[in-house]
């Protein structure tokens, strides 16, 4: 059972924003009164504001940090703090891609205290800064020491952008099973590509979070699931 | 190898110490900064030296003296700072010492935007320092080519003994792409004879400078650069062709508007109209011989040219094409990105569809 504050952090590039997006989609769908905030002052592009229409037409509420989200400004949006004063919400922060981005979250500290929250660490087996599980824990513990908050679970977003496999999914399975037996965090969600979820029916153990690709580079913005598969030039 | 996926800035980075950069010096802006970030942790890891400058200004005049010491030596900035640098590389190539300059251009002009632009053409390729001074310019459009070409530039560099540009958008530092670690082919490159090394009382000391105050022993330096970038135009042309042959629509773009171009062509060719691209990856020197060569085809009936600027490159192109074909212009600047619809719809009312 979800928590009403769900924390996504991890290395940026990792597939966060993507897996956030997803995650506060299903909520939505869920029926849940579900609000995102974009808390990343570390990444300026591929940022979960800039899916702001999509969500909000899904019924979510979008906050986003200072002058927009087009400035890289390390100041947060006030309005954050409705998640936390408004207990009808289910939140989902997006927290910015590193152990200095984590640090914006030390911030809610007072108010994390008084939550109940998952901080999930979104976890790619194909980063080379968290490529094996000595290096992924080394980068969670970073995180969590830069937060000031315990992550509650790990979340395999194990890809290759548009060259991602079956296979890639499976490693990454791999890594977060043995980040887990060295942490005893669960591995909460599996995150793959809605195409390889059927490929994959019986050889995850938990759960698995089917994602759509919102987060598109420019000339990946196609009509058609046929186009999206010639991605890759 | 394995592929793993990296974030262009960082593969930047890392390109970089594995080309044997051992020094960094730079100062921080928007779109660039997970490149001296990820150097400012892993330089000292190798015995190697990050320095944050107080400013641009002084972050390309230490480049100069880690240069001159003979040393392999890069830093990086994004549009507003390259400006400043700008005193810094005319001195470089005055005083030919070879180094790595990135620049990862945002939206102009002025502070502009953080977001991705091509507007810094005409700076990279005409140099906006003063004097007659030339240097190569390398411009990827995948992750794995920064990374390649990145590796490269150091050995050209050293080569030429003259700065290289890496001019990218800021799409190419900031976005994710799998890429594989490869070894780049190695030049045979001359000991750095030249460098302020310490004489240790067995030579007299090298001098490094850009100053001849002999208006002949000057000209005389201009003639010999001269053939230094006569070489680079002879031997250093790098471009890409794409679905070029007898195709009715020509694309010119570099970068990350090359994709959206292939995008366009693969959309035009649903349509029927056969498109294809000729992308230059070295813009100075410009391939004005391909170029020329690929719209001389009987089937182009015309060229159109794809920037996230208001029109830089497609001076180039024109001076390429000798006006034998008519060019077309499809692009935008300050941030914002072409959709593969809007160029496709350039291309079609460029051949009256």
């Amino acid at each position: 059972m979800n928590k009403r504050i769900q924390i996504i952090t991890g290395h940026y590039g990792s597939g966060k924003t993507e897996f956030a997006v997803n995650l506060a989609l299903r909520l939505a769908q869920e029926g849940k009164k579900t609000a995102l905030a974009d808390l990343d002052i570390v990444n300026p592009y591929f940022r979960s504001f800039e899916q702001a229409a999509r969500l909000e037409n899904a019924g979510i509420k979008v906050i986003v940090t200072s002058c927009g989200g087009v400035a890289d400004i390390p100041a947060l949006n006030p309005a954050v703090l409705s998640i936390f004063q408004d207990r009808s919400y289910t939140g989902v922060l997006d927290i910015g891609g590193d152990p200095i981005g984590a640090r914006v979250l030390a911030r809610f500290a007072p108010y994390l205290a008084k939550e109940e929250f998952d901080l999930l660490f979104v976890l790619n087996a194909n980063r080379p800064e968290t490529g094996t599980a000595e290096k992924a824990l080394a980068y969670l513990r970073a995180i969590e020491f830069e937060c000031k908050q315990k992550a509650t679970g790990i979340v395999n977003n194990t890809h290759l952008c548009a060259q991602t496999t079956p296979e890639e999914v499976l490693k990454g399975a791999a890594l977060a099973q043995e980040l887990s037996e060295m942490t005893g965090l669960p591995t909460v969600y599996h995150a793959v590509h809605r195409r390889f979820v059927p490929a994959l029916q019986g050889q995850l153990a938990e759960a698995v979070l089917p994602l759509e690709i919102y987060m598109k580079k420019p000339w990946e913005i196609t009509n058609s699931e046929e186009e999206e598969l010639l991605w890759q030039d | 190898m394995a592929k793993e996926l990296w974030k262009g800035n960082e593969a930047i980075a890392e390109a970089a110490i594995r080309a044997g950069c051992k020094y960094f010096f730079g100062y921080p802006i928007t779109p660039q900064n997970e490149i001296p970030e990820y150097l400012s942790l892993h330089l000292p890891q190798i015995g190697g030296c990050f320095l944050q400058a107080e400013s641009e200004v002084a972050a390309i005049n230490m480049i100069y003296g880690a240069a001159g010491c003979g040393k392999r030596v890069m830093t990086s900035s994004s549009s507003p700072g390259i400006s400043l640098k700008q005193e810094g590389i005319t001195y470089m190539c005055g005083a030919e010492l070879p180094a790595v300059i990135v620049n990862m251009m945002r939206g102009g002009p002025g502070l502009g935007t953080i977001q991705p632009a091509q507007g810094d053409y005409y700076q990279a390729t005409r140099g906006g320092g003063n004097g007659d001074y030339r240097h190569l310019v390398y411009a990827p459009a995948t992750i794995q080519e920064a990374a390649d070409y990145v590796q490269k530039a150091f050995d050209v560099a050293d080569y030429y003994r003259n700065p290289v540009m890496i001019l990218a958008d800021g799409m190419i530092g900031q976005m994710m792409e799998a890429i594989e670690w490869r070894e780049m082919p190695k030049r045979e490159l001359p000991e750095k004879t030249w460098a302020t090394t310490g004489t240790k009382g067995e030579r007299k000391p090298n001098v490094i400078n850009s100053l001849y105050i002999d208006p002949n022993l000057c000209a005389d330096h201009n003639d010999r650069l001269a053939k230094k970038y006569a070489a680079m135009e002879e031997n250093e042309v790098l471009f890409e062709e794409y679905n070029t042959e007898n195709c009715e629509v020509l694309f010119v773009a570099y970068g990350t508007p090359s994709r959206i171009a292939r995008a366009a062509i693969r959309q035009l060719e649903k349509e029927g109209i056969k498109a294809g691209l000729l992308r230059p990856i070295t813009l100075w020197p410009f391939p004005s011989k391909a170029l020329k060569a690929a719209a001389d085809q009987a089937s182009v009936k015309a060229v159109v040219d794809v920037e996230l600027s208001m029109g830089q490159m497609i001076d180039d192109v024109k001076i390429a094409l000798e006006g034998c074909k008519p060019v077309a212009f499809v692009g935008k600047a300050g941030g914002v990105v072409p959709t593969p619809a809007e160029v496709c719809a350039a291309a079609k009312a460029a051949i009256g569809r």
